[in-house]
């Protein structure tokens, strides 16, 4: 096809960014709950949904959508600490697979809870009118709203990293991950670590959701596919790597982009190729540590 | 069990036994009529407008002394937007609830399984789901009925007024399944036969929500037209997505179908300049008195006006009403051939007719353009008619095409 030009791949390049973004804040909250609470959450498809619905009611509420994307991330991490001291710290100590299958369960239930308070057919959320329409990139037309979600999730990504890097808080969740009985040792309280730690994972998501509803539009089931997609994405960085979960989001969000310009049919599998592709040659993930996951 | 639900019970068998006026009597049960429907899921707007038109019908036939005397009750039940669902809950409504009828299906390939078991039961099927299958063999039967447009309709007359009135150059978007690949054919071959050309086409996976990815080649192609088939919810997503790439301003959009509960929830800015095809829209109430009543007694019912896939099913329950009487009972081929011999009918939109080849309904289409904000008819008033396509058995296949002649 002679017709692919330079623009239109870069403009794809750009999409991919934008699918990426939404993967990787998805990624790091799973990737962080799970390196240092071994807890599989698969509520946080749901946290996603929440977050786009929470933005819907707070933008009818207060008109504004930079106060929605504000309070509903904060609304649905304070929802996440709810979870975690109500429903998962009782499961601490047993099996991983408890806190899964909770996790699991919660998600279920909270697919019908916002089919009964919102409806079953969905709500679509409209970006601020600065942010409407599209801006000119030199090469390509490309939503200013899209733009905006890169910038935000560079943002975010690079205040959590400070955060864990250079405050004291974050040196103790890092060692946390590495030895949660050591700190404990230290005399930290590990149990509220990872009370923040849940809540900061499930406002990243609340966070994802908000950002990709004007998008998407919120509905129940939006999260039913993504967190397939982010478990994938968190598998390829290596479970638990936060910088992997970056990387690798950023790749499959690139990885998608392409493969729907060049072959349209295989977009919805290739993330699956993908991923055995790397277990094979890396099977601990692109950045994992060997041995986190016996 | 208790000794005296042990009595009752047997006497009441003894009873059916012994007196066959009882039997009669029972014959005065309700007739039933099972409706599976995509409840939840991307279609569920449409399946709402479904359930309504149903419940309507429904009331409407008890009102005036229900069927052959005997009362109408309509079973809803949601088949997920699932096949394996939709034959299940086909099944249980015609073995388990005693259903004489099945009438709804909307997805095409749930409305399949459907049809399956309504062929293996030797039920009388109304289907009221898009489908170019459910009239043609293999998938038909002589009590297999179609109620609804097909893709080859549809695409057919769609695409023709595209050719003539928006532009030659095409790029299609369609949802990868039954519904989706059948309209993305029959509008190629439209394009083609009509000497245009199609520049590309694009399958994405049926209730996606993202479909950024696709379209920077779009735009680069420079089609005159981007024809879309993204049924449901999916309409809502993929326009808003090509409206903030700001493709809107760079070429025509045209989709083989509007839906009315879809646009509503969309908004206007949505659907401004979209073109689209119906089969029913409930401002044609204007200077008709047919259409005037039936939105009447909707909106008095409902708080809303009537959609186009609630008119498919209030018509289908209808046809079944009148399929019974005509044959003076229940049994499915005697009503299929009763409605074969009398085929024309008109339940307030316009004449209608089956063609006796392949039991496919005919009837008009309208082509409708999605109004400017501010120039909207209150809440529904989205979409203004452009253009009327009188019913013709020459937009479908024939029946020899299908294998039926």
């Amino acid at each position: 096809m002679s017709d692919i030009s330079l623009a239109a791949l870069a403009a794809q390049v750009f999409t991919g960014l934008v699918l990426g973004g939404i993967y990787v804040l998805l990624a790091v909250g799973l990737s962080l709950i799970f390196g240092l609470m071994t807890v599989v959450n698969f509520s946080h498809g749901a946290l996603y949904m929440l977050g786009a619905y929470f933005g819907f009611v707070l933008m009818g509420r207060t008109g504004s959508f930079l106060v929605a994307l504000v309070l509903a991330p904060l609304l649905v991490g304070v929802f996440g600490l709810v979870v975690e001291r109500f429903l998962i710290r009782p499961l601490y100590g047993r099996s991983p697979d408890d806190p899964l299958l909770l996790t699991f369960g919660l998600s279920l239930v909270l697919v019908e809870v916002a089919r009964l308070i919102w409806g079953k057919i969905g709500v679509t959320l409209d970006p601020p009118a600065a942010l409407a329409g599209a801006v000119n990139l030199g090469f390509t037309y490309f939503p200013t709203y899209r733009l905006f979600v890169i910038a935000v999730t560079a943002v975010v990504l690079v205040g959590l990293w400070l955060f864990l890097e250079k405050t004291n808080i974050g040196l103790v969740i890092r060692a946390g991950s590495r030895d949660p009985l050591m700190v404990r040792a230290l005399g930290f309280d590990v149990g509220r670590i990872w009370f923040l730690v849940f809540g900061i994972g499930a406002g990243l998501a609340g966070l994802a959701g908000i950002l990709a509803g004007p998008m998407r539009g919120a509905y129940a089931e939006m999260g039913v596919t993504i967190i397939i997609e982010s478990f994938v994405v968190v598998v390829v960085g290596g479970m638990g790597s936060l910088l992997g979960a970056v990387i690798s989001g950023l790749l499959i969000g690139q990885i998608v982009g392409l493969t729907t310009f060049f072959a349209p049919k295989l977009a919805e599998i290739i993330v699956f190729i993908f991923m055995a592709l790397v277990l094979l040659f890396r099977p601990s993930g692109l950045l994992g540590e060997t041995g986190l996951m016996e | 069990m208790n000794r005296r639900v042990f009595l009752t019970t047997t006497a009441a068998g003894a009873a059916t036994f012994a007196f066959p006026a009882v039997l009669r009597a029972q014959s005065k049960d309700p007739i039933r009529i099972g409706f599976p429907a995509p409840l939840t899921g991307p279609f569920s707007a449409i399946a709402a407008d479904m359930k309504q038109g149903a419940e309507l019908a429904v009331d409407e036939l008890n009102a005036r002394g229900g069927i052959l005397g005997r009362k109408v009750e309509v079973l809803i039940r949601d088949d997920q937007l699932k096949p394996q669902v939709g034959a299940q809950r086909t099944q249980e409504l015609i073995e388990k609830e005693g259903c004489q009828f099945i009438v709804g299906g909307l997805a095409a390939h749930v409305q399949m399984a459907i049809n399956e078991q309504t062929k293996k039961a030797k039920v009388l099927f109304i289907s009221t789901s898009q489908s170019d299958e459910i009239s043609a063999k293999p998938d038909t039967s002589p009590i297999t009925f179609h109620e609804a447009l097909n893709p080859t309709i549809t695409s057919r007359v769609v695409g023709k007024w595209v050719m003539e009135n928006l532009g030659k150059k095409w790029w299609i978007v369609y949802a990868d399944y039954a519904w989706g690949k059948q309209n993305n054919m029959v509008l190629s071959e439209t394009n083609k036969k009509h000497g245009g050309t199609v520049l590309g086409n694009t399958p994405y996976p049926l209730g996606s929500a993202e479909f950024s990815a696709h379209l920077p080649k779009i735009q680069a192609a420079k089609p005159e037209v981007l024809v879309s088939c993204t049924p449901g919810a999916d309409n809502i997503a993929f326009l808003k997505q090509v409206k903030s790439f700001g493709m809107h301003q760079q070429m025509k959009i045209a989709q083989p179908l509007h839906w009315i509960s879809v646009a509503k929830q969309g908004g206007p800015e949505l659907y401004q300049d979209i073109y689209g095809g119906m089969n029913f829209y409930w401002e044609l109430q204007d200077g008709n008195p047919d259409v005037k009543r039936y939105v009447d007694s909707f909106q008095k019912k409902f708080g809303t006006p009537p959609g186009e896939y609630g008119v498919y099913a209030y018509s289908a329950i209808l046809e079944v009403a009148r399929g019974s009487e005509l044959a003076k009972t229940t049994d499915a081929e005697k009503v299929a051939d009763a409605l074969r011999k009398s085929p024309a009918y008109n339940h307030f939109k316009g004449k209608q007719w089956w063609r006796t080849c392949d039991n496919k309904s005919f009837q008009d289409m309208w082509i409708l353009k999605g109004r400017a904000p501010g120039k909207t008819k209150g809440d529904w008033g989205l979409l203004e008619v452009v253009s009327r396509v009188p019913a013709n058995e020459e937009f479908d296949r024939t029946c020899a095409e299908k294998g039926l002649a």
